[in-house]
C-alpha cells in the first residue's frame, strides 16, 4: 500500500548569525492512510521543525537541503511548495504546540472556526455557524454557544488548546499533525480528545502524526512510534515492540525516564548529557555517541540502518535487541 | 512549619455577557488553604476549573473580587495588579507561566531575559557576576550555554520553558508558583527539573505551588495536593495518600482516566456536560450530573469541604472515614504520635485489616468518647 505521507531523507538547516543549525538530517518516515504514528524524543530534537516542514511553514532562515516529502503521491516540495498551500487546512491540518499564539487574539474563537469552514467547505451562513458550534462541543468545550463569542484571553489555556483542535478537525482532514495536542489538558479531557481523534481516524480514515513527550499517551494511541534524537530518527517500530524491546540505547533510556509507576523522584533516570550543539561542523555520524554507554570505535563510522524485526528499524551499530541486517 | 501563604475565602468573578445580559463567571469561588514554608503543594483539576486564575490572584497579577491573601502574615490581597511590577513582593513570589511563548519577550535573547530578572530583582551587580548567575541558572535547568544567545523563535517549546524556569529561580524567591511547567518538557528534562525543584526545597526551604495535569509528577514531587473542580477545592490531603486512596468522586475519576492506568471504570465521570460556571446554583453539588455516585440529595444540598480524617478533606456527602481512619486518628490522638503522612494509607489499611478481626478491635483500648462515631457509605 502506498503511504499517505512519506518523508524521504529530508535534511533541513537554519542559518543563524552564530552558524548553521543542522536541525534535520536524512529523516525518513511513512504514515499510511488512517494510521497513527507517534513521534517522540527529547526537547529540541527537531519534532516541531519536521512537522513545520511537512506543512511548508518555515522560518525565513530555514533551508531544505535535500530529500522529498510526498503526500498522497504528490511531491509537496515541487514548484516552491505551492502544492502544499492548497492542501493546508483542508487535507492537512495541524494542532500547534502553543495554542494561544496560533489563535488570532482579536477575533472570537467561534468565528475563527467558521473562517476555516468558509474557506474549505461549502457551508455558509447559519449552517456554518451551527457546524462551528458543533466543533466546539466535539472538543468538550462546555457551553459552546456562549464560548463561540469568547476571545482567546477569556479562555483558559486548555480551552484555547481545544479551540485549536476544533479548528484542525473542522474540515475532517486526511492527515492531522498534532504537536503536543493534549499537554495542557487534564486526563479526563485528554482522554475525550484522543478518543475524538481516534474516532475520526476510524470513520474518515484520517491519519495522525502525534508528537508527544508523553510515552504513555503514545503507547495508548499509536500503531507505530518513531524516536527522534538531535535531528535524526534513531528508531521506528510497532508501539508494543518498541516499548518491550527498545533497540536503540536512547529509546531504552527514554523509556526508563518515564514517571509512570516510579515510586521515588530519585528513581527517575534522566538521560545524561545534552543534545549536541547542532551548529558544530564536527558532528559525529551518531549524534548520540557522546552520551552513549555502548559507544565503540565503530560508532565513528557512518550509521547503518538495521532491521531488528519486520517493521522495526534502528540506526545504531550496537542495537540492544537481536537484529539481522 | 510556619505558614508562608494563606488564602481566606478567596473569590474571583469575571463579568460576562450572555445573550446581552450581564452575568458573573465564578472562576474562583471561596477558596481557603495555606502553603507552609518549604512545602510543595500540587494543584490539579479539569481544564478551565480556575487554576491559572487562582495562580494569578496569589501572585497578585489579577485583582481579587473578594477574600484575603496573606504572605508571611501580611495582607497582600489589596496590592493592585498594576502596582505589582515595582513591588518588593515580586522578589519573594516568582512565577513560571503556562505558555512560555506568551511570557518571553521576543526581542530578548535567553541570556537577556534571565539577566533582566537578575538586575531588577537581586543585588547582583557587574557584568561578570550577572553573567555567572545567568549561566548557573541555565545549567540548573539543563539549558545548554550555546542556546543562551538565541531568541525565543529560535528555541524549541521545551527550551523556552526552561528559559522561563531559569528566569524564576535565579531570583531565589520564597514561593515559586509554576503553572504547568513540565507540560512542554520531555521526560528526561522533566526529571532534571523535578529533581532541581526538590533540591531547592531542601536547600533553600523554598515553597512551591505546582499546577499540573500530570498526576504522576504531582504524586512524586508534592507533599500535599489540592484537587479543584469548577472554582472550588473538592479534595486535599498528602499527595501520596490522595493518589493511593482518592476520596472524592472527581479525584477518583481523574485517577481512573490515567492513560495506561488500572483504574476502575465505574469511577469514570458519566456523560453530560459540566455545569456552567456562570451564576452557579449555590445549593447544588458542582459535580452533580457528571458524578457516577450522584443522588437526589446532591441536587438540593451543597456539600462543603470538610475534614474526613487527619489532614484529609473532601467535599462530598458520601465520603466518610473508613473504620481504619477512625482507629488511626483515635490512636494518633491518644498516643500523640505522628505517622509519616506518606505511610498513612498503609497504616490505615493495616488497621482496617486488624479492625475486621473483631477480637482485636475489642482489644484496642480506646476510651469511648475519643472515637468519632463511625460512618458508613450508604
Ligand atoms: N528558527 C530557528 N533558528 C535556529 N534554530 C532553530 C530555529 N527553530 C528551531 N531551531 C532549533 O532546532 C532544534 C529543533 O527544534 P524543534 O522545535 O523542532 O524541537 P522539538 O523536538 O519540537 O522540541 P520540543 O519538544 O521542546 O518542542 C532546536 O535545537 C531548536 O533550538
Ligand atoms: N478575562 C477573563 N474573562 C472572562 N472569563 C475568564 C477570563 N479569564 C478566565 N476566564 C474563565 O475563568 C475560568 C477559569 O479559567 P482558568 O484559566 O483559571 O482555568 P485553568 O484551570 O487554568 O484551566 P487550564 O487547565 O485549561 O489552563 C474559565 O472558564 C475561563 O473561561
Ligand atoms: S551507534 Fe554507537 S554510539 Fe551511537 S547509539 Fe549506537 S552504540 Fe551508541
Ligand atoms: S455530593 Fe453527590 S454529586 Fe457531589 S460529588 Fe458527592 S456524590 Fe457526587
Ligand atoms: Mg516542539
Ligand atoms: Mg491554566
Amino acid at each position: 500500500m502506498n503511504p499517505l505521507l512519506s518523508v524521504e531523507n529530508l535534511s533541513l538547516e537554519f542559518r543563524t548569525r552564530s552558524g548553521i543549525v543542522r536541525a534535520l538530517e536524512n529523516v525518513s518516515l511513512q504514515l499510511p492512510e488512517g494510521g497513527s504514528l507517534g513521534l517522540v524524543g527529547e526537547s529540541g530534537s527537531g519534532k516541531s521543525v519536521l512537522s513545520f516542514a511537512v506543512l511548508g511553514i518555515q522560518d525565513a532562515a530555514a533551508k531544505i537541503t535535500g530529500g522529498a516529502i510526498r503526500f498522497a503521491g504528490n511531491d509537496l516540495l515541487a514548484d516552491g511548495g505551492s502544492a502544499m498551500k492548497n492542501m493546508r487546512g483542508r487535507e492537512l491540518a495541524m494542532i500547534f504546540q502553543n495554542p494561544r499564539v496560533a489563535l488570532n487574539p482579536i477575533r472570537q474563537v467561534g468565528q475563527q472556526i467558521e473562517d476555516v469552514l468558509l474557506r474549505h467547505t461549502a457551508l455558509r451562513g447559519a449552517a456554518a455557524r451551527a457546524r462551528a458550534i458543533e466543533c466546539l462541543s466535539d472538543v468538550r468545550i462546555p457551553d459552546p454557544e456562549r464560548r463561540y463569542t469568547a476571545y482567546p484571553f477569556e479562555l483558559s489555556g486548555g480551552m484555547c488548546q481545544r479551540v485549536m483542535i476544533a479548528i484542525a478537525l473542522a474540515c475532517k482532514p486526511r492527515l492531522l499533525i498534532a504537536d503536543e495536542p493534549t499537554t495542557g489538558l487534564d486526563v479526563t479531557t485528554q482522554a475525550a480528545i484522543m478518543r475524538l481523534i481516534r474516532d475520526l481516524g476510524r470513520e474518515k480514515g484520517m491519519a495522525t502524526l502525534l508528537i508527544t513527550h508523553d510515552l504513555g499517551l503514545a503507547r495508548d494511541f499509536c500503531d507505530n512510534i518513531a524516536v527522534m534524537h538531535a535531528g535524526h530518527i534513531v528508531e521506528v517500530g510497532a508501539t508494543e515492540t518498541l516499548f518491550r524491546v527498545p533497540a536503540h540505547p536512547y529509546t531504552a533510556q527514554l523509556v526508563r525516564a518515564t514517571p509512570v509507576g516510579q515510586e521515588r523522584l530519585e528513581a527517575l533516570a534522566s538521560i545524561p548529557g545534552n543534545l549536541p550543539d547542532l551548529r558544530r561542523s564536527d558532528l559525529p555520524p551518531c549524534r548520540f555517541s557522546e552520551r552513549c554507554e555502548l559507544r565503540s570505535a565503530t560508532c565513528a563510522t557512518p550509521l547503518p540502518t538495521l532491521t531488528a524485526s519486520a517493521g522495526h528499524v534502528v540506526a545504531c551499530h550496537h542495537p540492544q535487541a537481536r537484529t539481522s541486517s | 512549619m510556619s505558614q508562608l501563604l494563606e488564602a481566606i475565602d478567596l473569590v474571583k468573578r469575571f463579568p460576562v455577557r450572555v445573550k446581552g445580559r450581564k452575568k458573573l463567571l465564578h472562576a474562583v469561588d471561596g477558596l481557603n488553604f495555606h502553603i507552609d514554608a518549604g512545602e510543595t503543594v500540587g494543584l490539579v483539576g479539569e481544564s478551565g476549573c480556575g487554576k491559572s486564575t487562582l495562580v494569578r490572584l496569589l501572585t497578585r497579577t489579577l485583582d481579587i473580587t473578594d477574600g484575603h491573601v496573606r504572605f508571611r502574615g501580611q495582607g497582600i490581597g489589596l496590592i493592585a495588579a498594576r502596582a505589582m511590577a515595582d513591588h518588593p513582593l515580586r522578589r519573594e513570589i516568582q512565577m513560571v507561566f503556562q505558555d512560555p511563548t506568551d511570557s518571553l519577550n521576543p526581542r530578548y535573547t535567553a541570556r537577556q531575559t534571565i539577566a533582566e530578572a537578575v538586575c531588577l530583582l537581586t543585588d547582583t551587580r557587574g557584568t561578570a557576576a550577572i553573567d555567572s548567575a545567568v549561566e548557573e541558572a541555565a545549567a540548573h535547568v539543563g539549558l545548554p550555554p550555546e542556546l543562551l544567545d538565541r531568541y525565543p523563535h529560535q528555541l524549541s517549546g521545551g527550551q523556552k520553558a526552561r528559559v522561563g524556569i531559569a528566569r524564576a529561580i535565579v531570583v531565589k524567591p520564597r514561593l515559586l508558583v509554576l503553572d504547568e511547567p513540565t507540560a512542554a518538557l520531555d521526560v528526561s528534562v522533566q526529571a532534571v527539573i523535578l529533581q532541581l525543584l526538590d533540591r531547592l526545597k531542601r536547600e533553600m526551604n523554598m515553597s512551591f505551588l505546582f499546577v499540573s495535569h500530570d498526576l504522576n509528577v504531582v504524586r512524586l514531587l508534592c507533599d500535599r495536593v489540592m484537587v479543584m473542580y469548577l472554582g472550588q477545592i473538592v479534595e486535599t490531603g498528602p499527595a501520596r495518600e490522595v493518589f493511593a486512596r482518592p476520596l472524592h468522586p472527581y479525584t477518583r475519576a481523574l485517577i481512573a482516566s490515567l492513560p495506561g492506568g488500572h483504574g476502575n471504570d465505574a469511577d469514570l465521570l458519566v456523560g453530560g456536560d459540566p455545569q456552567s460556571p456562570i451564576d452557579p446554583d449555590a445549593h447544588r453539588c458542582r459535580l452533580f450530573g457528571r458524578c457516577p455516585r450522584g443522588a437526589e440529595r446532591c441536587e438540593t444540598q451543597f456539600p462543603p469541604l470538610r475534614e474526613i480524617s487527619r489532614g484529609r478533606s473532601a467535599a462530598c456527602h458520601f465520603v466518610a472515614p473508613t473504620e481504619g481512619d477512625v482507629y488511626v486518628d483515635a490512636a494518633l490522638a491518644l498516643h500523640q504520635i505522628d505517622v509519616d503522612p506518606a505511610r498513612r494509607a498503609t497504616v490505615a489499611t493495616e488497621f482496617e485489616r486488624l479492625a475486621s478481626m473483631a477480637t482485636l478491635v475489642q482489644a484496642v483500648p480506646l476510651p469511648d468518647d475519643s472515637l468519632p462515631a463511625p460512618q458508613y457509605r450508604p
